[in-house]
């Protein structure tokens, strides 16, 4: 089967139930085909320079500072995203449904990642950093309602949903690919100066620090309790 | 997990949405708030789409204000409106199949004991009446029989909510709803008695009317399980729909059931009773 960008239809058969095979250690998977890491990853740097909107989504094991290799990974995918004309990072910090609704521009939610796609009109777009089983949920609903080209940088073993997937990816092989795609642009004529993307554009904050009971109007009841219910601290 | 989990990568405050820098800034995590400063910091859950009006939304807000430990705690739910909100907040959640919550939290609490033995790692169980003492009523004894260390919280809200109204051991005797039109013919479980027999080292039952007492009734069922075992709370979070309160009256509908059949009682062990009274004594020390 070859794994190309959707729409694929509602519910698609798994790559994997169709024969395709994750890739053996040094090895990536290029269109639901096992190719030489050097292949894919120009494949993969060809459509980020052609493609509409690049995106970088990175997962909760690059945006949360959990230990000193996950820091090194998300300097690593900064660098990445300044060398990609036009990049922009759409973070997916962690995987809980939300309802009513996200702000898809200014995050992506594995249980409908279609929205920020779609809202954005992403056509090639990076998944780093997000765990096994919500990129494989992700990549899949991604292949079935959107036409966005799909790469996997995985820390394990890689994605038979994305259309390019590499596997071991950590810090040293994001600079590699980043070198790749520095490569692919010159040899594609694009002149574009390293930047770092734009900022996330979710509203502004509330003031935590002059907010007060009172706000909440006729609602403070739920907070204040009845004259004469004294209450000690708890422990 | 712990405070790490919380701290966002250099170089990626500018790309995170403002709610998850707000979480890391003005948060609970690695801090103790005040339950009555709620709205003053950022919460744990915010947005659910649970019903206008629903008195069980308000005591998950409490909830989750009251963590004594939210970065290392887990909760876990299961099918029932309670994990609407539950599995939104940003704090861990496990959705259990429907029953068999408190044999999934057993195992979870021995695994992050013995993979933590340097760290106290919270479980809670919130379930509905359903969950817990209806189809769960097994799995929720037994974990009580065996002693684990952990909190089950009933949020009772007399029904099956959002399947259409049929009657749950927990509807009170003669109540008529949607499904169940002839009245229920039988009394309501007496679910704080059978948690002290079982063997639950603290128990209390309340109506959530006063948010501070919600939220000290939820910290020591949480310390006492850390150290003694089971602990339980029974709180009535009325469903304003299935039994048809208006959307203003809720607060009114739980002082009124406070006062008939849902005032606050407390009970726990002697060992748990002189636990508190210290804690209390070298918290008075340290403000003195």
């Amino acid at each position: 089967m070859k794994v190309v960008p959707g729409p694929a239809g509602y519910i698609p058969t798994p790559a994997v139930f169709e024969g395709v095979e994750l890739p053996p250690p040094g090895k990536a998977l290029l269109y639901g085909e096992i190719v030489d890491e050097e292949v894919a990853m120009r494949e993969a740097a060809k459509a980020l320079l052609t493609r509409r909107n690049p995106t970088i989504f990175p997962g909760p094991l690059v945006l949360w500072g959990w230990n000193a290799s996950a820091m090194e990974k998300a300097k690593a995918v900064l660098e990445l995203a300044m060398e990609i004309p036009n990049c922009r990072i759409i973070p997916m910090p962690d995987y809980r449904p939300k309802y009513p609704k996200i702000d898809p521009e200014a995050e992506i939610n594995p249980n409908h990642p279609n929205l920020t796609i779609l809202h954005n009109k992403i056509e090639v777009c990076i998944f780093v950093g997000v765990h096994c089983h919500y990129a494989n949920l992700s990549l899949r609903m991604i292949r079935a309602g959107t036409n966005c080209f799909t790469i996997a940088l995985c820390a394990e073993m890689g994605h038979e949903d994305a259309m390019v997937s590499l596997r071991d990816v950590h810090a040293e092989e994001i600079r590699r690919f980043k070198d790749v795609v520095v490569q692919v642009r010159e040899e594609l004529g694009i002149k574009w100066e390293p930047k770092l993307p734009p900022e996330n554009p979710s509203l502004p904050p509330e003031n935590y620090e002059t907010i007060s009971v009172v706000d909440y109007g006729e609602y403070s009841y739920l907070l204040i309790p009845r004259k004469g219910e004294y209450v000690p601290e708890s422990e | 997990m712990g405070l790490e989990y919380v701290r966002i990568s250099p170089g990626f405050e500018r790309y995170m949405p403002k709610d998850y820098v707000d979480l890391v800034k003005y948060g609970q995590f690695g801090r103790q708030v005040d339950v009555q400063q709620l709205g003053q910091f950022k919460e744990l859950v915010e947005e659910h789409p649970m019903c206008a009006g629903c008195f069980m939304a308000y005591f998950i807000r409490i909830f989750y204000a009251s963590l004594p430990n939210p970065e290392d705690t887990i909760v876990i739910g299961t099918a029932g409106c309670a994990r609407l909100a539950l599995s939104q907040a940003a704090v861990p959640f496990v959705y259990g199949n429907y029953g068999d919550t408190n044999a999934v939290a057993s195992g979870l609490k021995r695994a992050l004991t013995i993979r933590f033995p340097d760290k106290v790692k919270d479980v809670v169980v919130i379930a509905g009446d359903g969950g817990l003492i209806d189809i769960g009523f097994g799995m929720t004894m037994h974990s009580w029989f065996r002693r684990e260390k952990f909190t089950t919280i009933m949020v009772d809200n007399e029904v099956y909510g959002n399947t259409g109204g049929q009657e749950s051991g927990m509807s009170p005797k003669g109540v008529q709803l949607k499904m169940a039109p002839k009245g229920k013919q039988f009394d309501k479980i007496n679910a704080v008695e059978l948690a002290k027999v079982a063997g639950c080292v603290y128990v209390a039952k309340l109506a959530p009317t006063n948010p501070k007492r919600i939220a000290k009734t939820i910290r020591r069922a949480i310390l006492a399980a850390r150290h003694f075992g089971p602990t339980f709370i029974h709180a009535y979070t009325s469903c304003n729909i299935e039994y048809s309160i208006p959307t203003e009256k809720v607060l009114e509908d739980a002082r009124k059931r406070e006062k008939q059949d849902f005032a606050f009682y407390e009970w726990m062990t002697d060992e748990v009773r002189e636990y508190f009274e210290e804690i209390e004594k070298q918290s008075q020390e340290v403000k003195v």
